[in-house]
């Protein structure tokens, strides 16, 4: 059983419908290992009995048809689940069931995969480093008490600790690709609009994309088919041809141009993530592609106009928990009163200093000079991008500023923690996709990632580029399985 | 720039989040230190710039108004922390 855990999508997809294994096999092995992975603290929700149940019944009548024929899955606490309560890392929601189903979820269901449980997450998917969650931190399977980067962090710890096979995250400034990046693993974030955010726990609309996270490039590219559809439901899904990603996937880059902009090589940014930078261009080039230096100006504008931008959305957004219809709620003399308690009880750190942020730059008289000038630089941001890809296909970049660091490095001091996101929040701004692959290894060996930034709604060409590359990187993440009894 | 005390009651009686004076001198800090990594911004020019107000440039697509979701109201209920039959309970709001 043991080595089931360690195949690929692509192999376990393949081993049910050449019935080397049943689905049951497959979900009994996960389980098994989830449950001896309780230190990671991966999971907020289990659904492992019920799980069995659908694997047996999919043995029964199996459709190998399907994408993914029974294989089992743990996604994110922030995708709603019907009849299985949906937290988002959160006191607030703490009890919450929803009576609906992701959009995106349903299109996993519907292609024969199966629900392992809910994995922990920062608090409404804020935070990069999963220190916010109400659920407790969760520990990254390279090394003890390391963050697994945030806020997909419970997700990157399961993929990356073979606790399910893929998983899906959500990413609104590098959610998927900062802790895809600290775990050795694959992340990408789709295109704004590529993937329906119905059925997500909303932080901020303008920014969140669901995407896939794995092992491996092909099986992200697989999951990415699978989620990806044009959904009525949200009203900014974006109706457009997409491809048969991993069908199509190459790893011919040959006369591919990539853009190097130099205004990623930060003050202060460790050598080794600059020597990684430098392999990784030097890969580009031995796969047949071009490299050519390329400048977005502004990007040292997009962490302030990040900053701006999504707690507005998010405060807005998160005006909903009010202790009345569902979630937390506190007692209050009256009913300012409540909602006041209820909101200060059920809300943890992050998230409350948020919702200030936001409420200060909307209120009266302050939102000309931060909103609006935010989504003025907002425009600038995503016109550099416009500009670049006149010259170039597709743009290199680290994934993130460093590698992982310890539990309680970064909590005193939320700037700090901010910066994590510098790389990867310029591409959520811009709405486009962005995938990042494990590239190397620190002096401590922890994984080093790189950043594949693309064209609106050209996921092939970054996932061609990061396939070409991966093949050439040969990485192997190193799991000592440290939190196994 | 520089967020007072009364600034932060002021925000978090707008954002209804109770705030006692410990959290809201720890709230201050923390606030200025991100708004004075904000401020940079103020470094750019942005007068004859267009708001980017939304990322994906499409027309808001009509759908005809369908009840899809039926038979769910008992479920919605139970999700409610306090109720009676078929409402929401919330504390007295007419003396």
């Amino acid at each position: 059983m043991s080595d089931i855990i360690k195949q690929s999508l692509t192999e376990l997809v393949e081993n049910i419908k050449n019935k080397k294994l049943s689905s049951t096999d497959v979900t009994k092995a996960f389980i098994d290992r989830s449950e001896k992975s309780e230190e990671l603290n991966a999971y907020i929700t289990n659904d492992f009995t019920s799980a069995l149940d659908k694997a047996k019944k999919f043995d029964q009548k199996p459709n190998f048809n399907l994408k993914l024929p029974g294989i089992p899955m743990a996604v994110k606490d922030l995708f709603c689940t019907k009849n299985i309560k949906t937290t988002a890392g959160s006191k607030i929601l703490n009890n919450f069931v929803p009576t609906y189903e992701s959009t995106v979820t349903e299109n996993i269901w519907n292609e024969g995969a199966i629900l392992l449980g809910k994995l922990n997450c920062d608090e409404f998917a804020m935070g990069s480093s999963n220190e916010t969650s109400f659920f407790g931190n969760v520990q990254s399977p390279i090394d003890k008490n390391l963050v697994p980067g945030g806020s997909s962090g419970g997700s990157a710890s399961a993929v990356a600790g073979q606790l399910t096979p893929v998983t899906i995250g959500t990413d609104t400034g590098g959610s998927i690709r900062q802790p895809a990046s600290f775990t050795g693993i694959v992340g990408l974030k789709p295109t704004y609009g590529s993937c329906s955010r119905y059925g997500i726990v909303a932080f901020a609309s303008s920014l969140d994309q669901a995407g896939p996270m794995a092992q491996n490039v092909k099986d992200c590219a697989l999951l990415h088919e699978v989620i990806s559809s044009y959904d009525p439901k949200d009203s900014t899904s974006i109706d457009f041809k997409r491809g048969h990603y991993s069908k199509e996937l190459t790893n011919n880059i040959k006369g591919k141009k990539i853009g190097i902009p130099k205004e990623y090589r930060v003050d202060g940014m460790p050598k080794e993530i600059e020597d990684l930078w430098q392999r990784g261009t030097q890969y580009i080039k031995d796969c047949g592609a071009e490299t050519i230096d390329i400048s977005l100006p502004n990007t040292s504008y997009a962490l302030p106009t990040y900053y701006i931008v999504a707690p507005a959305e998010a405060s807005s957004n998160l005006a909903r928990y009010d202790g009345v219809k569902y979630g937390f709620r506190a007692k209050g003399e009256n009913l300012i009163d409540m909602y006041e308690k209820t909101r200060s009880e059920g809300f943890g750190a992050e998230v409350q200093r948020r919702i200030m942020i936001g409420t200060y730059v909307l209120s009266s008289g302050y939102y000309d000079a931060y909103y609006l000038k935010a989504q003025k630089v907002r425009k600038l941001i995503k016109n550099d991008f416009d500009e670049a890809y006149k010259k170039v296909d597709a743009i290199l970049t680290p994934s993130t500023p460093s590698s992982a660091f310890k539990m309680g490095e970064k909590t005193n001091d939320p700037v700090s923690m901010y910066l994590n996101d510098i790389f990867t929040v310029p591409v959520n701004l811009a709405g486009l996709p962005g995938i990042s692959i494990p590239a190397g290894h620190d002096s401590k060996g922890y994984p080093l990632g790189l950043q594949i930034i693309g064209k609106a709604f050209d996921e092939q060409n970054i996932l061609n580029i990061a396939y070409a590359m991966e093949e050439k990187i040969n990485f192997k993440n190193k799991i000592t399985d440290w939190w196994i009894k | 720039m520089s967020i007072d005390l009364k600034t932060i009651k002021h925000i978090s009686k707008l954002a209804r989040i109770s705030v006692d004076e410990q959290s809201a001198e720890k709230l201050a800090g923390d606030l200025n230190s991100i708004f004075d990594f904000i401020e940079k911004l103020n470094k750019l020019k942005t007068d004859n710039v267009e708001p980017l107000t939304s990322i994906a440039e499409t027309t808001l697509k009509l759908r005809s108004d369908e009840v899809k979701s039926k038979n769910i109201r008992e479920q919605i209920i139970k999700n409610s922390p306090q109720d009676n039959e078929d409402y929401f309970v919330v504390p007295k709001v007419i003396e």
